[in-house]
């Protein structure tokens, strides 16, 4: 239950007195509830749960796991 | 998707499992708090493919299988009461109580509806102002948030027929009960990501020092689930106990600041029954005094009945604490499966009874 995917904000608006965001995941586009993470922009990306957002997901801590995990990739490809 | 499909690679999955068969010397015991995380090991067959290195016990980190049957009870009364409307989240419905589940009360009859999100409950309540609107409101703190948001909403505006019957339960005192049974059998715990999202991890330091144990917070992909094990693997070796994050894109140490104010403002905790476990101290929490006209159990208070334990065939409580594995049960597969379960671990798509089922037919 504590499932919570990714999405791309599009755009940010009120609804119903609370602010929301248009966020595109993969494949569908859905309305969320951005109270709790209200700095959030356009092309950021939220991690969101039962239609609310619960976390910016962080690009440059994604990307250092990456590029980590790639070096150990390439490190077992040495010689 | 970004953010997801660079985490499924399989090469990279592929170099992790090699990495955490080099650092580890011995097999280590981990277990992972999150159904979640249980469905994703099973899922990819990490148990089998890493069966040398790493033994998984799974925990209590599903919240439909740990809400008591006497919740499911009084959700049930109050369905029945004249004008409310009882909103849950879908995977409640077929989880029975202690005669019968929200599913065979609905088809008698009640108006029980299955709702995404309960910020969607509050709509409802301002569309039907003649009827009383309750959300069924499980799960940890990743869902609490959600919940403290709809009630500062509803107070805001003033909505008089919006209510919550409060089940939500908290990992840390759960997990604090489960490593201080004598003899537990943990040496690291894999901490649920989406939970830490919220609360950051910083009351899993006390946690990881008391009772020496590495509590490595992990996402859900391979890669991250991966990763968290390799971590807790490379502590469990130089024989440190610390917390480490593995899901540093989505947990702060402090985590959400704003989730947590909201969720301060309106909760307070207390004691809790989990379902199979029993009462933990302080491992729940329930609406403030200043919110206490949305409390859903004030309103419409629980019947007496007498207390019901759960099926004696059924060993939920004991797999709910990683105290038993699913198929050591001898109604697994056998007088127990998905179609006809008979505990709430079976049931929940997040039960680790169901990932056994699903995955692991091979048992």
């Amino acid at each position: 239950m504590c499932l919570a995917i990714p999405g791309e904000v599009l755009r940010i608006r009120e609804h119903d007195g609370l602010l929301h965001a248009d966020v595109r995941f993969a494949g569908v586009q859905r309305r969320i509830c951005i109270e709790c993470t209200p700095d959030v922009h356009p092309g950021d990306y939220v991690l969101a749960h039962a239609g609310f957002a619960l976390q910016r997901v962080d690009e440059r801590e994604a990307n250092l796991m990456l590029a980590a995990l790639r070096e150990l990739e390439a490190g077992s490809e040495a010689p | 998707m970004k953010h997801l499909s660079e985490f499924r690679d399989r090469a990279l999955a592929r170099e992790l499992v090699a990495a955490i068969r080099r650092a580890a010397t011995r097999q280590w015991t981990l277990m992972d708090v999150c159904g979640g995380q249980t469905h994703g090991i099973v899922r990819n067959g990490l148990d089998i493919v890493l069966a040398s290195q790493v033994r998984f016990i799974h925990g209590p980190g599903c919240p439909v299988c740990v809400t008591p049957a006497s919740a499911i009870d009084h959700a049930i009364e109050i369905a029945r009461s004249p004008g409310v409307i009882l909103c849950s989240f879908g995977d409640m419905l077929r989880v029975p109580g202690t005669s019968k589940s929200l599913l065979q009360a609905k088809s008698e009859g009640a108006e029980i509806r299955v709702l995404y999100s309960p910020l969607d409950a509050l709509k409802i309540a301002r569309n039907n102002p003649t009827r009383d609107v309750v959300f069924f409101a499980v799960g940890f703190e990743t869902t609490t948030p959600v919940y403290a948001t709809a009630v500062l909403h509803a107070a805001r505006q003033g909505l008089g027929n919006f209510f919550l019957l409060n089940s939500h339960t908290l990992v840390p005192p759960a997990l604090k009960a489960i490593l201080a049974v004598p003899g537990c059998e943990v040496q690291a715990v894999l901490a649920a990501g989406h939970v830490c999202t919220v609360t950051g991890w910083r009351d899993y330091q006390p946690i990881a020092a008391r009772y020496r144990v590495p509590v490595v917070i992990t996402g859900f992909e391979l890669a991250d689930l991966l990763a968290g094990i390799l971590g807790a693997v490379e502590q469990l070796e130089n024989g440190r106990a610390e917390v480490g994050n593995h899901y540093a894109r989505a947990v702060r140490s402090e985590g959400n600041p704003v989730a947590c104010e909201n969720v301060r403002q309106v909760f307070e905790t207390c004691d809790r029954e989990w379902r199979g476990i029993g009462i933990i101290p302080a491992s729940g929490l329930r609406l403030r005094p200043e919110f206490v006209q949305f409390d859903a159990a004030l309103r419409w208070p629980a019947g007496r009945r007498p207390a019901c334990a759960d099926r004696r065939e059924c060993i939920a409580g004991l797999v709910l604490q990683g105290r038993a594995k699913p198929v050591s049960c001898h109604s697994f597969g056998r007088t127990c499966t998905p179609e006809r379960p008979l505990g709430a671990p079976m049931i929940s798509a997040e039960g680790a009874c169901a990932a056994y089922y699903a995955y692991a037919r091979r048992y």
